[in-house]
């Protein structure tokens, strides 16, 4: 009887063990009797986008009997939180989003994403230098199927209310223009610098204007921001914030979330501009009752020259997503990443207006004249340079956005912004 | 029979005889009742044990050994660098001004929310019309969930098109520039006032119920004695409710210590950090920066501060009323 009693309480906690640490059993790649599984997770968790990739993996299905392709559309922040679980427990999705830069470095240091270079040789050679944010030491880590510029959205109504004939090409252009609007009593540009990112993007694009290219793509490896150009990247964002372009309360605005951040506050028409990526559209559109955005009142321009710059004026500050395929993923999720990369696929995905195709074949499908304006910039920019936290990885990148975020508040200088960077990209090494 | 079995299950007879001693004083019991007690409770307690230890004490444990280690919270965790985190966060302005607004929120609390609580839980005991509304009323903003309060304020806050600058301009002021929250020497103040109008109602609660436990007795003869309605609370109600304000104290210190919902969603620590608190320092370090050992080590010192006050706090104020009730 004792040690039935006792075998009773081994099995209850077992059970309980089971209960909660055990949910997380490994159900991906399950191969049993020719069936293969992929787990894919995608951010794309609203119409058209979520049918639209439901319908490519029956497609795919349908086309490749034996395969099983287990979506999970998710929000993004909640696929990146998720995504982080994932690779601290190494659980991770066979087919996955990176965003490239410093995350995949650590990513591959880690020996989690496969190298798909000679596997998937015809589709990176299509894609051409795009797919250079997702290679390294030569090697190709993920195929990207959206690769965006940042620029600066506006509506153009209010822009002709105050008087402005064409976008402005340089700083001084854009300070005048400024004026303009806040004599019309326009609020110029929204920046939902609460996120500290949309703040950072400022920084980050006069850093491209005002660094030659070679020191910004040095910087990446070596970590050295000693450079002055940096420093007068931050002057220049000063000079920015000293004209007072921004809407009321800037600092704790929200990027994205609700009528009242910042891109609610454009789509709303109550402000001129704001600068962000190319999904600013489609972000617009679920921020209005209409499900427009700012429909045929939007316009487009890339961020202006800034004076004695040693940047091109054509470079863009830019990222993208990618496929990756998680090292322990069966083959089959690299077969059907390469399908995702497909003409048929990237065009529909252009046609629903899902992102910028990497595919040169899908450069027809995108309809959208603002995208079109966005992909042409992109397209001929000479250099794409990388978010620079997305480059520097979550540590440094995440020092430099804060030390920015106080720049804007008053709180830090230049040489701060440059100082704080470098620290942390000490502390790294 | 027990006599039998104690001496099979013992080896020595000193031993034994302490046994039997024991038993003798308890209602004898039949052979391996011992045995099966312990199992019974092994079996009981198991569950609860294992529950605590996967979500308790594992991840205290593994945010101490994280916080000796440089770790991007995943891959191997073999970077040992010492105290260096403890070294840093420490000298981090950061999570300095994080601790001192913490200390801010936890004097603040007691001093203004407090008197407040006291004086509202006070009126509210006495029997006025409409007592019942308003006990709800004042209770209602501590049901609500943390984040969907935190929303509608920082919707009521925003400035030029939020609630509360409207109400400021109509009455013909000039609300501040950049909003409330935007204002870095306003965001903190703001936040507090927030929590102030969330968590005063739990105050007023356990207030009240404290009144209720003071003998109706007391106040008549009081009354009687000639006493005004301010003398009774003064030297009768208050000082019976001593052991609730204490508790009370407690209880607002520890969550103004552990504060971060609120803040998250009202400010997210900005304007310029000035409201981080240790809670949003290492969320932002940890999730957000991957910088998991600094985070670690940020917990580690928020849990030894919370400790040591919870400690002192129970050694200096609550052992009068441990000690009274013994």
């Amino acid at each position: 009887m004792r040690s039935k009693t006792r075998s009773a309480a081994l099995a209850v906690l077992c059970a309980s063990v089971l209960t909660f640490a055990a949910c997380g059993s490994d159900d991906s790649s399950k191969e049993s009797g020719g069936d293969t599984t992929i787990t894919w997770w995608h951010n794309s968790n609203n119409e058209p986008g979520m049918g639209y990739y439901e319908q490519v993996a029956k497609d795919y299905e349908a086309d490749h009997p034996g395969v099983k392709i287990e979506i999970s559309a998710m929000a993004h922040e909640d696929m990146v939180d998720k995504l982080d679980a994932a690779f601290q427990s190494g659980d991770i999705p066979d087919i996955y989003m990176e965003r490239g830069g410093g995350e995949l470095a650590d990513h591959v240091e880690a020996g989690m994403v496969k190298d798909i270079s000679d596997s998937a040789s015809e589709e990176i050679d299509k894609i051409g230098g795009s797919v250079g944010g997702w290679q390294i030491d030569g090697k190709t880590y993920a195929l990207p199927f959206s690769l965006g510029v940042v620029g600066l959205w506006y509506n153009t109504d209010l822009f002709e209310q105050a008087g402005i004939t064409a976008p402005p090409t340089t700083m001084a252009e854009w300070s005048d223009d400024i004026a303009k609007l806040k004599d019309a009593g326009i609020t110029p540009i929204s920046v939902g610098a609460g996120d500290k990112w949309p703040a950072a993007h400022y920084w980050y694009y006069t850093a491209l204007r005002s660094c030659p290219e070679d020191v910004l793509t040095d910087a990446v490896t070596s970590l050295d921001f000693s450079d002055p150009c940096f420093v007068k990247a931050g002057e220049v964002v000063e000079d920015l914030l000293g004209t007072d372009p921004f809407n009321k309360g800037f600092l704790t605005t929200k990027a994205q979330e609700g009528a009242t951040s910042a891109s609610g506050l454009l789509a709303t028409g109550k402000v001129a501009m704001e600068m962000q990526g190319h999904w600013e559209p489609g972000v617009m559109q679920g921020l209005t009752d209409d499900g427009k955005g700012l429909g045929d009142k939007t316009g487009w321009f890339p961020f202006p020259a800034v004076e004695d710059g040693q940047g091109d004026p054509a470079d863009a500050l830019g990222g993208g997503d990618a496929w990756a395929v998680s090292e322990e993923a069966p083959d089959e999720a690299v077969d059907f990443v390469k399908y995702l990369l497909s003409d048929e696929v990237q065009q529909g995905f252009a046609e629903n207006d899902m992102g910028l195709p990497t595919n040169p074949a899908a450069n027809d499908s995108v309809s959208d004249p603002a995208l079109a304006g966005v992909l042409k910039a992109r397209d001929d920019a000479p250099y794409v340079q990388l978010y620079f936290d997305t480059a520097f990885g979550a540590s440094v990148g995440g020092a430099m956005n804060d030390e920015i975020a106080l720049l804007f508040a008053g709180e830090a200088s230049p040489q701060d912004v440059v100082d704080a960077t470098q620290q942390a990209a000490d502390a790294e090494q | 029979m027990t006599d039998q079995g104690v001496a099979t299950s013992t080896a020595s007879a000193p031993l034994g005889e302490a046994t039997r001693r024991h038993q003798r004083r308890v209602a004898p019991r039949p052979v391996g009742a011992g045995w099966r007690q312990r199992l019974e409770i092994a079996f009981f307690v198991t569950p609860a044990l294992a529950l605590m230890a996967i979500f308790v004490v594992w991840p205290v444990v593994s945010a101490v050994r994280m916080s000796f280690y440089r770790w991007k919270g995943f891959g191997p965790m073999d970077d040992f660098i010492g105290i260096d985190n403890y070294r840093y966060v420490l000298t981090d302005e950061v999570f300095t001004g994080a601790v001192t607004h913490n200390f801010i929120i936890v004097f603040a609390s007691i001093l203004i929310q407090l008197p407040l609580g006291l004086a509202v839980a006070l009126l509210l005991d006495r029997k006025i019309r409409g007592r019942g509304a308003l006990r709800t009323i004042v209770f209602v903003p501590y049901v609500l969930a943390e984040v969907i309060a935190g929303v509608v304020w920082y919707q009521l806050l925003q400035p030029e098109s939020g609630v509360i600058d409207g109400l400021i301009r109509a009455v013909g002021l000039t609300p501040p520039d950049q909003g409330f929250l935007g204002t870095p020497d306003l965001a903190l103040a703001t936040v507090f006032v927030v929590l102030t109008w969330k968590y005063l109602g739990l105050a007023i609660l356990l207030f009240l119920a404290g009144l209720q436990g003071v003998p109706t007795d007391l106040y008549e003869a009081a009354q009687l004695d000639g006493a005004s309605w301010w003398q009774v609370q003064r030297r009768i109600a208050i000082p019976l409710l001593g052991p609730t304000i204490r508790t009370w104290c407690f209880l607002s210190m520890i969550g103004s210590l552990q504060l971060f919902d609120m803040v998250w969603i009202l400010t997210g620590g900005g304007p310029a950090n000035a409201t981080t608190t240790m809670a949003t320092y290492l969320v932002n370090q940890g999730t957000g920066r991957h910088n998991y050992g600094i985070a670690g080590a940020a917990s580690v010192i928020l849990f030894a501060i919370g400790f040591v006050m919870a400690l002192v706090y129970q050694v200096f104020v609550l052992r009068r009323d441990t000690a009274a009730e013994r």
